[in-house]
């Protein structure tokens, strides 16, 4: 519990990161950084693509599985890192 | 008594409770008359409803294969219902039990999915992920643009450099020009020189030895060659990596396998070889590859087969006047042999003309196709551009000339009298309009014609003495110059020089082009103002011509011609004798005076 409010609480300190949203299978927020409507619509937009980015790995190869996914945008970057049953989104803007 | 066939309504028959009704029909009936026959009893019809048939109908019936019920039209479906698994709804799948309008259960109920052990161990390793990610984006922007709107720039914008690598040292005490180089055909791995003197009459104490170095080793040469005398001119069989030919310093020309060792395989007879310094012996193309021919200051050009160096194959002296008077042949310094041209050939003097010849012409006196009338001095060296073979580059006095062969008259491009005399030159085999000269003070000069034609590009200074023989090696980054003082110097061009730039070969083919025009028009213009000469003069000529003749004979021409002589001399006494009376009158009016 402790060591995991440490790792956001890292996370969260780096260079650039804008925020840190941890959101469980079902597309529940369950710790952010952000306001709620933020979050809200990172983690609904978000776990679908995850979602989809999962089962076209998956279906090229049925051994195989995504491991992390990071979509590139002009403004920021926004990594995941996906689990079985939660995903941690971050948000980082690397010029910054 | 109810009609037995009448619904009759139970209940309230209140609105509100009209939806909870039901229709009801109740039969009553005394106990009494159960079981009692029913006694129908007949009663009028009434009309109830009355239909026509439609006439429109009957007018156009409607065949039917089938017999139709007559009766509504029912069909039936399913439809089946879609759960939605996507975020339509804004805010999560939130379990069924909590109203996610409720601030406090949602936020119990995050913070019991925040104590889950699965979330922890989790959170943990995807933090430690995501770390490394973010870690790596600060340190680097990965997805940095390089090179946007860039071309690929050209290089070489740096100045041009030449270093040297290696010297290679005359190894004997007494020290002896470098007067010939030669790099071996395959990818010049070895440089055989040749040292002589080239201060008249000096030979005696000198070695006769010359060398084949490797570059590599620059201590000790790799192998010694022993001609008869020493070599003037040395040079590799560019077919034949193995053979060697040089022309020696009484005339005689010999010949090398270095498979067979440092001895001479064969040299030519003291008799009918040349009777002045081989200056410049070159290899022929041929199928045999064994023929090679030389000149020397003597005039004469000879050919050989080196199977058979008792004799020269063929001879041809060089003399303008074509009468193959060996004393009034021009001595021959520099030779110039393109493979490409096989049958022609290019000599130069020590007078300063530049001989075409011919090989193939069929009498001596066509052998010589023309002259170029090139320097005031010596034509060291006589070269064709590898790319543009029309031109050629000739050097001699103090500076170098290119020249076009179709123009006799004059070079087509000159650079500016240096200080010291130029003496050898030779073209760069890679690039177009890059090329070597080296000059008596011991400077080292690469020309750079599309670059700057007044100044050399680089000039280097090699030496302290003179540097008389310069050869660029096939791959145009390595030079060798030697020097009077019997050092080899191996020197290094900067790629800038040395690599081919885009368009090069038709930038120069263009600037020889145009100059070459120039020239044309300058000696078109040079012709017709002769010519006007030569009409106007032989015009007068023609006049006086017309005049006097056909008047006159002999004796009156004679006699005419006595009387105008006597006729001037009279007025030549006459003035004498006045001249002298004034002095007289002078004299004595002085006397007078005193």
């Amino acid at each position: 519990f402790a060591d995991v409010e440490e790792t956001l609480k890292r996370i969260q300190s780096q260079k650039g990161v804008q925020g840190v949203i941890i959101v469980n299978s079902e597309g529940i927020p369950i710790k952010t950084t952000l306001d709620n409507t933020s979050t809200v619509q990172y983690a609904g937009l978000i776990q679908q693509l995850v979602l989809m980015a999962r089962s076209t790995v998956r279906e090229l190869d049925p051994q195989n599985d995504l491991t992390f996914l990071r979509v590139r945008s002009k403004k920021n970057e926004i990594m995941i890192a996906p689990d079985k049953d939660y995903f941690l989104i971050v948000i980082q803007n690397p010029s910054a | 008594v109810l009609h037995p066939c009448r619904p009759c309504h139970l209940g309230d028959t209140s609105l509100s409770n009209i939806a909870s009704m039901e229709i009801v029909n109740v039969l009553m009936k005394r106990r009494s008359e159960f079981n009692r026959l029913r006694g129908f009893v007949d009663s009028d019809f009434k009309k109830l409803v009355d239909m026509s048939p439609d006439q429109s109908t009957s007018e156009q019936p409607i065949h039917k294969d089938q017999s139709v019920q007559a009766g509504q039209e029912i069909s039936e479906h399913e439809a089946r219902q879609f759960i939605s698994h996507g975020m339509n709804h804004v805010e999560g799948g939130w379990p069924k039990d909590i109203d996610h309008e409720n601030m406090e259960q949602t936020i119990r109920f995050r913070k019991k999915a925040g104590k889950n052990e699965a979330y922890i161990s989790s959170i943990l390793q995807l933090g430690s992920v995501m770390e490394l990610c973010i870690r790596q984006n600060n340190a680097i922007d990965k997805y940095e643009q390089y090179f946007e709107d860039e071309e690929e720039e050209e290089e070489n914008h740096n100045a041009p450099y030449a270093k040297t690598m290696n010297v290679l040292r005359d190894p004997h005490q007494v020290k002896r020009t470098v007067t010939s180089l030669s790099w071996s055909p395959d990818r010049g791995r070895k440089l055989a020189a040749a040292y002589s003197s080239v201060v008249f009459q000096q030979t005696s104490q000198l070695s006769t030895d010359s060398y084949i170095w490797d570059i590599e080793k620059p201590s000790i040469p790799e192998m010694v060659l022993k001609p008869p005398s020493p070599l003037v001119c040395l040079e590799y069989n560019p077919r034949v990596s193995y053979t060697l030919m040089g022309g020696c310093y009484n005339g005689q020309v010999a010949y090398w396998d270095t498979r067979r060792g440092c001895q001479t395989v064969a040299y030519s007879s003291v008799e009918h070889s040349h009777k002045d310094p081989v200056y410049k012996v070159i290899w022929l193309q041929s199928k045999t590859g064994t023929d090679a021919f030389s000149a020397s200051t003597d005039g004469q050009v000879l050919w050989w087969d080196v199977r058979k160096l008792s004799e020269p194959t063929e001879r041809l002296i060089l003399d303008l006047s074509k009468e193959g008077n060996l004393g009034g042949a021009l001595g021959g310094i520099s030779l110039e042999f393109e493979i490409t041209m096989p049958t022609k050939f290019m000599v130069g003097t020590e007078e300063g003309l530049i001989i075409s010849c011919n090989r193939k012409a069929k009498t001596p006196a066509e052998k010589i196709v023309c002259t170029y009338d090139g320097h005031r001095g010596s034509v060291y060296a006589v070269q064709r551009n590898p790319f543009l073979p029309k031109n050629f580059l000739t050097v001699g006095d103090w500076c170098a000339r290119i020249w076009s062969e179709d123009i006799k008259e004059s070079s087509i491009i000159n650079t500016k009298n240096g200080v010291s005399e130029l003496m050898d030159a030779c073209w760069s085999p890679v690039r177009p309009s890059v090329f070597f000269t080296v000059k008596m003070n011991g400077v080292l000069d690469i020309w750079d014609i599309l670059f700057n034609q007044s100044d050399p590009t680089l000039s280097v200074k090699v030496c302290d003495g003179g540097l008389y023989s310069i050869r660029v090696e096939e791959n145009g980054r390595l030079v060798a110059c030697g020097s009077e003082k019997g050092e080899a110097t191996l020197l290094e061009i900067s790629s800038g020089l040395s690599v081919p730039q885009k368009n090069e070969k038709s930038l120069v083919a263009a600037m020889f082009e145009r100059e070459t025009k120039r020239e044309k028009i300058l000696m078109g213009r040079q012709r017709e103002i002769r010519l006007k000469e030569r009409c106007r003069s032989e015009q007068s000529r023609e006049e006086e011509v017309v005049r006097e003749d056909g008047e006159e004979s002999p004796q009156e021409l004679l006699a005419r011609a006595e009387k105008d002589f006597y006729s001037m001399v009279e007025v030549e006494l006459k003035r004498r004798r006045k001249g002298k009376d004034l002095i007289e009158e002078q004299v004595v009016s002085e006397d007078k005076q005193t």
